[in-house]
């Protein structure tokens, strides 16, 4: 008894030192919604409108590299990837997903690189490069409008619980963890943006303030600099974990890239 | 007998794990009284006027992320925290201070920064290391510009 007590004693006088937030807070269900239902309505019928919105540029620009060989006559996605054979066209809405070959979390980022040093002998292409981009632009989009939905059992578990503590670990300057935010503060007002509940599914996504189109872990690299904390690395195993942890925190919302973000 | 000892210990780990957080959580001396600060931070003199610029400045305070005060020549100020319309005349010149200083030493959970603190903190961005987020003397500018806020 007295031992318990002293312990309690010892876990909040530490608490001084936060390492994750005391208590933690959740969306419900019902109350699950797309970032796109807290933009402004110029900003959502520019995301609608697949002539102006400038997301589509990536999109043609992936399709055209999905379909074409490479250089040296090495098969092109669309070689392996045809309607019937291994399907692609829903893919996106289910990463980051366990790659079953290294037994590794891979998001759709990584899963395309990997087809390209695998099948196709090519030198992965850069985070953040236009190809890139525009590769997972284009399967991205021909998920949209499909639900979220992702497994975290088996080998996935221990990624979906390290995203999860990310999103509630304190840190930065600042010293925030996602979930004050995106959990306890959606649609308050932070200066002149209203803070949604922090999905992936817009993404990868044009952002105003990048003017230009830019993938999640840019994202999230935003969101950690605004706290004052170092940025991770793109591809990084912490922000691919956060993504599994996002996605099933997101899972029944509709596939929307490419987004329109302010 | 037996009961006493190992309190004792747990006493021990309790301060071993603890004390060095809280000594080094602050960027300077501070005395904390009750909810108050009530000496200047480093003796330093604040500025309304300065004060102001630091609360809606974008690259400096920054308040207007999460608060409102009427009158204040700022667009699109936030609703996070509690509007500040009239604090000064709600608040102390200290219960003022201590906020600003260490807004998470008081409510734990809370959003607000705590802006002048350097300890226990992870991942800090290498640009900010070390310091605290609003120097001695832009708190105490702070201060001075809301204890003018009376109504
Ligand atoms: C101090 C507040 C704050 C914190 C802490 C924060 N964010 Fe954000 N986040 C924002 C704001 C503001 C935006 C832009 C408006 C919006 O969509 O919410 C945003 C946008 C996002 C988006 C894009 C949502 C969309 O639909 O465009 C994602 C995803 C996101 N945040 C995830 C995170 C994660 C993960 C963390 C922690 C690593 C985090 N955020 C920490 C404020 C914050
Ligand atoms: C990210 C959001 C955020 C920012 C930025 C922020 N605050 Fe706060 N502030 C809050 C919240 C939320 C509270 C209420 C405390 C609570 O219950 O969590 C608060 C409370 C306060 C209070 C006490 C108000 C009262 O009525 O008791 C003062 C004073 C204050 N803030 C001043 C400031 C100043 C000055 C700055 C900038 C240097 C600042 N705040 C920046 C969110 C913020």
């Amino acid at each position: 008894m007295r031992r318990a007590y002293l312990l309690a004693l010892i876990l909040t006088g530490c608490s001084e030192n936060h390492e994750r937030i005391a208590e933690q807070s959740q969306i419900s269900s019902a109350d699950l919604r797309s970032g796109y239902e807290f933009l402004q309505p110029e900003t959502q019928a520019l995301q609608d409108d697949a002539f102006a919105n400038p997301g589509y540029l990536w999109v043609d620009k992936g399709k055209a590299l999905f379909n074409q060989s490479p250089e040296h006559g090495e098969p092109a996605c669309s070689s392996c990837h045809s309607d019937d054979s291994r399907p692609v066209s829903k893919a996106a809405a289910h990463y980051p997903a366990i790659d079953e070959q290294s037994g590794k979390l891979v998001n759709l980022e990584s899963r395309i690189n990997l087809c390209r040093e695998r099948y196709q002998g090519l030198a992965p292409l850069e985070y953040e490069s236009d190809d890139l981009l525009g590769l997972t632009a284009y399967l991205s989009h021909l998920a949209q409008g499909e639900p979220v939905s992702v497994t975290i059992d088996g080998q996935a578990r221990k990624y979906y619980d390290a995203g999860e503590d990310y999103f509630f670990l304190r840190k930065g300057q600042f010293n925030l963890a996602c979930s004050q935010c995106h959990n306890e503060h959606w649609g308050d007002k932070l200066r002149g943006d209203t803070i949604s509940q922090g999905h992936g599914n817009a993404f990868p996504a044009y952002r105003m303030e990048w003017q230009t189109f830019g993938s999640l872990h840019r994202r999230l690299r935003d969101c950690d600099s605004g706290i004052r904390a170092e940025p991770l690395e793109y591809g990084s195993e912490t922000y691919t974990a956060v993504e599994l942890y996002l996605a099933k925190r997101a899972e029944g919302l509709a596939m929307e890239s490419p987004g329109v973000r302010r | 007998m037996k009961i006493a000892r190992s309190s004792a210990l747990l006493f021990l780990i309790f301060l071993s794990a603890c004390g060095q957080a809280s000594e080094d959580r602050l960027a300077g001396p501070v005395e904390i009284s009750g909810d108050a600060i009530i000496e200047p931070l480093n003796g330093k003199q604040g500025d309304p006027v300065r004060g102001e610029q630091i609360f809606t400045s974008r690259e400096a305070g920054h308040c207007v992320l999460c608060h409102q005060v009427a009158r204040l020549d700022a667009e699109f100020q936030g609703n996070v925290g509690p509007v500040l319309t009239g604090i000064g005349a709600r608040l102390s010149v200290g219960q003022i201070r201590y906020r600003i200083v260490d807004a998470q030493g008081i409510w734990p959970d809370t959003v607000m920064p705590s802006y002048y603190r350097t300890g226990g903190l992870r991942q800090v961005d290498h640009e900010y290391q070390g310091a605290p987020a609003l120097s001695a003397q832009q708190i105490e500018d702070i201060v001075a510009f809301l204890e003018l806020q009376t109504n």
